[in-house]
């Protein structure tokens, strides 16, 4: 067991540094220099060079690189040239958003997701089966910022329950950042829910097809006792897997939810930027986002032994 | 106790006209009594079992009645038949692994069925399902009541199997083909642990079987299907003295039985160097995942195996799950290479032949595998199929002469030539195994090895290939090298007979010797577990106890 | 469940992705108005008012713009899905076939790959190339090698495994003819599933980018774009921001009921939707 984490532990780290190698070979190989793209085509060549200085740019790339990685294991990022400030303080700030949005977007997904697929798959083949399935096509054919679009129509605009967008800080109260939130999230969490609901209705009617279902059912367990003691648990572990693939669409849609909802997280940073050309905070964003998708991964895996006993034995 | 009458099940909705799946079967069963039900596969045996218990499959109704405890099972409400279910009926399934549920502890699973319908609390059923698991014989019960089902062997599963099924005191077992995935020494100590529950708790058991053998050795009445209808029944020794109906006629005779066949008078006589040699094989398999240092566990597949297959013969290999051969059969075929050891095929070290000259050994030595489903390619007529290994002859026939040797070969094997034109789907399990073995003639090979060739086929379908196999033997003087874990096959067929056991050949000889002379305890015990039908009925059931092999 | 009822996805996706398929190949050719053509005293009229569909901010037409958004989208999304597929399904089958430390290896890069969501490998390419159709379909292409290389995987170890192979070898094949003449035939339904079912999401993606400003450069209409613009109208012509969604998700229901509709149809065993 202990040698199975470890295992994959190493694996984590080799996979999080070969990564950072692919970050910082894309944004060195591709042309275009950092500098002469921040400060534009009119710039002086002697501020160019002192730019070039002061970003390290003169520096051999495997000297540069191991500054990065190390900088960044040491919690420093660089300073962002559009703010002004430390880009580790400005993605500790933006994650104080994005984070929650994506841990209430994925519990929203489940809460939906769960009940559908095992409500569809018991009754499979009947009129709640095709409702579930419809409903899981639907959410999954739209963008998840267009959704977040209509909920800004309906809830904002038209009702005026919620605020079309922005978001008013941890310091405003909880109860207030949350409601700013609560659309967001359902705008990722529906199509989620869609993929997670197919997922669940398959892996339900996986193990009911297995035996030992029908040994439980010979017990004289009722259909009922019977999904929820011995099939639901074991069809959990084909869905959480999925949690943990889709947690990188979850991110990609959070990049684009946050700027429908002109909330200050990662994606938005990212984007913002991308439109002001402050390559070194996309380098560190993209990285940072990368980075926790691999790390929910690992504890994805993690959570296998768990859920599934006969991995633990594998030593 | 049990008594079943015109019981008959469809497929389909009810009021149209649909398919039935049985027809109008009846029979009695008394406490204490063990009924056999015997049949190929699509007899409707299993979903007859199914039926009493009221676990069809969605989509088949039934009919008739079932009277079990003075109730109609088949009008019971599904609450009513949930008190019925597991209280006074048991039911143990066919695939101990996926019969239980993998991801709960075998006691818990043991424990439920007790809480559920006794109520009882959580330490009692607990200390109730101890007190089962030492009945059916679990060693270090104590210990494997908290064992997940994947760290149990197949035969302690089982073993679990029936726990669960005996865990409210039924009065009823049903048990669906419970010994067919287990190996045959296993199989014995299942089917000694049936009859000892029927004689101490007095329930009554029906057993579901392909295998007559089973039946013959457990059952103290039979019941003989086809196609989903009864075809006779009776006492299991009439039956097996005095088979009125030609179909159970047939079944018995298609059974392998000792010496029913007179062996191959042509083996070639023992000067003659042997075809295939095999000197030392050894072959170690890296399991479980790679350290952070060190070097993989490693898991010795074979040990050190000695064996010489003479021309002109049929020579059997036997060994239960695990024994390695399987393995043996790749590396005799030079598909993979061994940790050590020397393959000599007509004198020649494959391994020490370069890659190309290996090629053009090829055709001399083919082979034929157990699926006839997974052996042939579902996207390829049945023509390249069988001409794919011509390409290893040194003029590659091309065009016409190919389509020729295509056609002469299935006919050889009892098909018709137009049939290369056919997808594999459109033949039945039997036909795919002719046209494996086709495949396997097409360049006239001077060996062929069949692994578990004719495991996955019926009994009279079984009877049909291995004939075909002898008169490959006779006719074009193939050797053959016949891998198998069913004795009863070998013994119909093989005119020597090495027993593997764990990656070693425990012993090897002719035919005649091992089956009448065996020297060593594992071939004897082995000997021993096999179901074998005698006139007498109920056949030897017991087994001499051999400390140095685990309990199953 | 009816025969009938079990075509239904299958007959549904083909006819809508023939439909979208047809009118983004006309819009090539023609569409009511020039997609691109401003006419600010026609501005922000409703549906009916002024063509089909209405006009946008600038007064274009919103039919047209969502004829020539169709072409945008698809052929963004086809060639990022043809990248996609012909590099994922290369390293698949090469990964099966050879297997040990070169499988782990490729396999291990795939995961990698994956880690990086179309959104961000666009906003780091966008960066350094600038945005545009190229940057789009580099982001949505590599994004989906994982994706196909690891369908491909698992369906080409499995034919790996079967005993014909083993017969294959038997007759002295070697692993690149047993690769095209027994792997590719036996795991091309599965790749085909994956193409449709991809290429609806490569559609999702594109719109998204384009909606960042991210996609074809302006003024080539992208519903992305014409979404993004719609947000600012979002009280006074909420029909703007309805009517590209409905077209993205027509496209992508297509795509993906012809990706389940193909797979029931190769995989008989999976019943229903």
């Amino acid at each position: 067991m202990l040698s199975i984490i470890a295992r994959r532990f190493a694996g984590l780290l080799l996979t999080l540094t070969v990564m950072s190698a692919a970050v910082f070979v894309v944004m060195e190989v591709v042309p275009g220099d950092p500098a002469a793209i921040q400060l534009g085509t009119s710039a002086r060549p002697d501020t160019l060079a002192a730019l070039r200085a002061s970003m390290g740019l003169d520096q051999p790339a495997l000297v540069r690189y191991l500054a990065w990685v190390g900088g960044m294991l040491h919690g420093d990022f660089g300073t962002s040239f559009t703010y002004g400030v430390p880009v580790a303080g400005l993605i500790a700030e933006r994650l104080a958003v994005t984070l929650p949005l994506a841990v209430m977007a994925i519990v929203l997904s489940t809460l939906i997701a769960i009940p559908l697929g095992v409500l569809a798959a018991a009754r499979h083949g009947k009129a709640a089966d095709y409702g579930a399935t419809l409903f899981a096509q639907l959410c999954l054919a739209v963008p998840n910022f267009w959704i977040g679009l209509l909920l800004i129509v309906v809830f904002a605009v038209g009702l005026g329950w919620f605020p079309a967008g922005g978001f008013p800080g941890w310091s405003a109260g909880i109860g207030a950042s949350l409601k700013a939130l609560l659309l967001p999230a359902l705008a990722l969490a529906l199509p989620q829910s869609a993929v997670l609901a197919r997922v669940m209705r398959a892996a339900v009617l996986d193990v009911m097809g297995e035996e030992f279902v029908a040994t439980a059912r010979a017990k004289g367990l009722t259909r009922r006792a019977t999904l929820w003691r011995h099939v639901v648990p074991n069809a959990l572990v084909p869905v959480v897997t999925i949690l943990g693939l889709q947690f990188s669409f979850l991110i990609a849609g959070a990049v684009l939810v946050e700027n429908v909802f002109v909330l200050p997280g990662l994606g938005r940073l990212a984007f913002q930027a991308l439109a002001q050309r402050d390559l070194l905070v996309i380098r560190d964003v993209v990285m940072f986002l990368a980075a926790l998708v691999v790390v929910v991964n690992f504890l994805v895996d993690m959570a296998y032994l768990v859920l599934d006993p006969r991995l633990r034995g594998r030593t | 106790m049990l008594s079943v009458s015109d019981l008959s099940i469809a497929l389909g909705p009810p009021g149209m006209p649909s398919p039935q799946v049985v027809r109008d079967v009846s029979f009695h069963l008394a406490a204490g009594r063990t009924l056999g039900i015997v049949g190929e596969s699509g007899a409707g045996k299993s979903v007859l079992l199914r039926a009493l218990i009221g676990l069809l499959p969605d989509g088949m109704r039934a009919s008739g009645t079932v009277a079990f405890e003075g109730r109609d099972l088949l009008r019971l409400s599904e609450a009513d038949m949930c008190r019925v279910r597991g209280a006074r009926i048991g039911m143990i399934f066919q695939e101990p692994m996926s019969a239980l549920n993998p991801a709960r502890r075998v006691g818990e699973q043991i424990a439920e069925g007790i809480r559920w319908h006794r109520g009882v609390p959580a330490a009692a059923a607990r200390a109730e399902a101890l007190r089962l698991l030492e009945r059916v014989r679990i060693p270090d019960a104590g210990r494997r009541i908290d064992a997940f089902p994947h760290e149990l062997s197949g035969g302690q599963r089982q073993r679990v199997g029936i726990a669960i099924a005996l865990a409210t005191r039924p009065a009823l077992l049903l048990a669906d083909e419970p010994t067919t995935a287990l190996d045959v020494t296993v199989q014995a100590e299942i089917l000694d642990l049936f009859d000892e529950l029927v004689a101490e708790l007095g329930v009554a058991l029906v057993i579901v079987s392909h295998d007559f053998g089973v039946i013959a050795r457990i059952a103290d009445d039979t019941l003989v299907m086809k196609d989903g209808a009864r075809v006779e029944a009776g006492g299991t020794a009439d039956v097996l003295r005095a088979p009125g109906h030609p179909y159970t006629q047939r079944l018995l005779a298609a059974m392998p039985r000792r010496a029913a066949v007179p062996r191959s008078s042509g083996v070639a006589p023992a000067e003659e160097a042997p075809l295939l040699q095999l000197r030392g094989i050894t072959r170690d398999y890296p399991v479980g995942p790679t350290p952070l240092w060190g070097r993989r566990e490693k898991l010795r597949a074979l040990d050190g195996v000695d064996l010489d297959v003479p021309v002109g013969s049929i020579f059997g290999i036997v060994g239960e799950s695990g024994s390695g051969k399987s393995t043996l059969a790749r590396i005799a075929m030079a598909l993979e290479r061994p940790t050590a050891g020397r393959v000599q095929f007509a004198g020649e070290d494959l391994f020490a032949l370069p890659e190309r000259d290996l090629r053009l050994r090829r055709r001399q030595f083919q082979m034929v595998f157990q699926d006839p489903y997974g052996s042939l390619d579902p996207r390829v007529r049945i023509g390249r199929t069988i001409a794919e290994p011509l390409d290893l002859l040194p003029d590659v026939p091309h065009g016409a002469e190919r389509e020729k040797l295509v056609a002469q070969t299935l006919e050889s094997v009892g098909l018709k030539a137009e049939d290369a034109r056919r997808f594999p789907h459109q033949f039945s399990g039997g036909q795919r195994q002719r046209i494996a073995i086709a495949r396997a003639i097409i360049t006239r090979p001077r060996l062929v090895i069949a692994d578990e060739a004719v495991s996955a086929l019926d009994v009279s379908v079984q009877a049909q290939i291995l004939d075909l196999l002898r008169e490959l033997r006779d006719s074009h003087g193939i050797t053959i090298a016949f891998i198998t874990h069913n004795l009863a096959v070998l013994q119909a067929i093989a005119d020597h007979v090495a027993v593997m056991n764990r990656g070693r050949i425990v012993e090897a000889g002719p035919a005649r010797a091992i089956f009448d002379a065996p020297r060593e305890a594992y071939t004897r015990r082995l000997l021993a577990a096999q179901p074998v039908i005698t006139a007498g009925g109920r056949g030897s059931r017991s087994i001499p106890p051999s400390p140095s092999l685990p309990a199953g | 469940m009816s025969a009938a009822l079990r075509r239904l996805p299958l007959l549904l996706g083909g006819l809508l992705t023939a439909t979208i398929l047809g009118i983004s190949l006309l819009s090539l050719v023609w569409t009511p108005e020039t997609p691109t053509r401003m006419r600010f005293a026609l501005k922000l009229r409703p549906p009916l008012a002024q063509g089909l569909l209405g006009t946008d901010h600038f007064g274009r037409d919103v039919v047209s713009m969502l004829m020539a958004g169709a072409w945008n989208s698809l052929s963004i999304a086809g060639l990022a899905v043809l990248l996609g597929a012909s590099v994922g399904t290369l390293l698949g089958l090469t990964a099966a076939a050879r297997g040990g430390l070169l499988d782990s290896l490729l396999m291990r890069l795939a995961d990698i790959l994956f880690a990086f969501p179309a959104v961000l490998s666009a906003i780091m390419l966008g960066a350094l190339m600038g945005p545009g159709a190229l940057t789009a379909i580099i982001a949505i292409g590599v994004f989906m090698v994982p994706v196909f290389a690891r369908v491909t995987r698992s369906a080409a170890v499995q034919v790996w495994a079967r005993d014909y192979v083993l017969a294959a070898r038997a007759a002295g094949k070697g692993a690149s003819r047993i690769t095209l003449e027994h792997v590719l035939p036996n795991v091309s339904g599965q790749i085909i599933v994956q193409v449709a079912l991809q290429f609806g999401l490569a559609v999702l993606t594109e719109a998204g980018l384009s909606f960042l400003g991210l996609g074809v450069a302006p003024p080539a209409p992208t519903w992305g774009r014409m979404l993004a613009d719609a947000q600012t109208y979002l009280s006074a012509a909420p029909h703007l921001a309805l009517v590209p969604g409905i077209a993205i998700g027509l496209t992508v229901l297509g795509f993906n009921l012809l990706g389940d509709g193909l797979r029931d149809l190769l995989d008989p065993r999976r019943g229903g939707g």
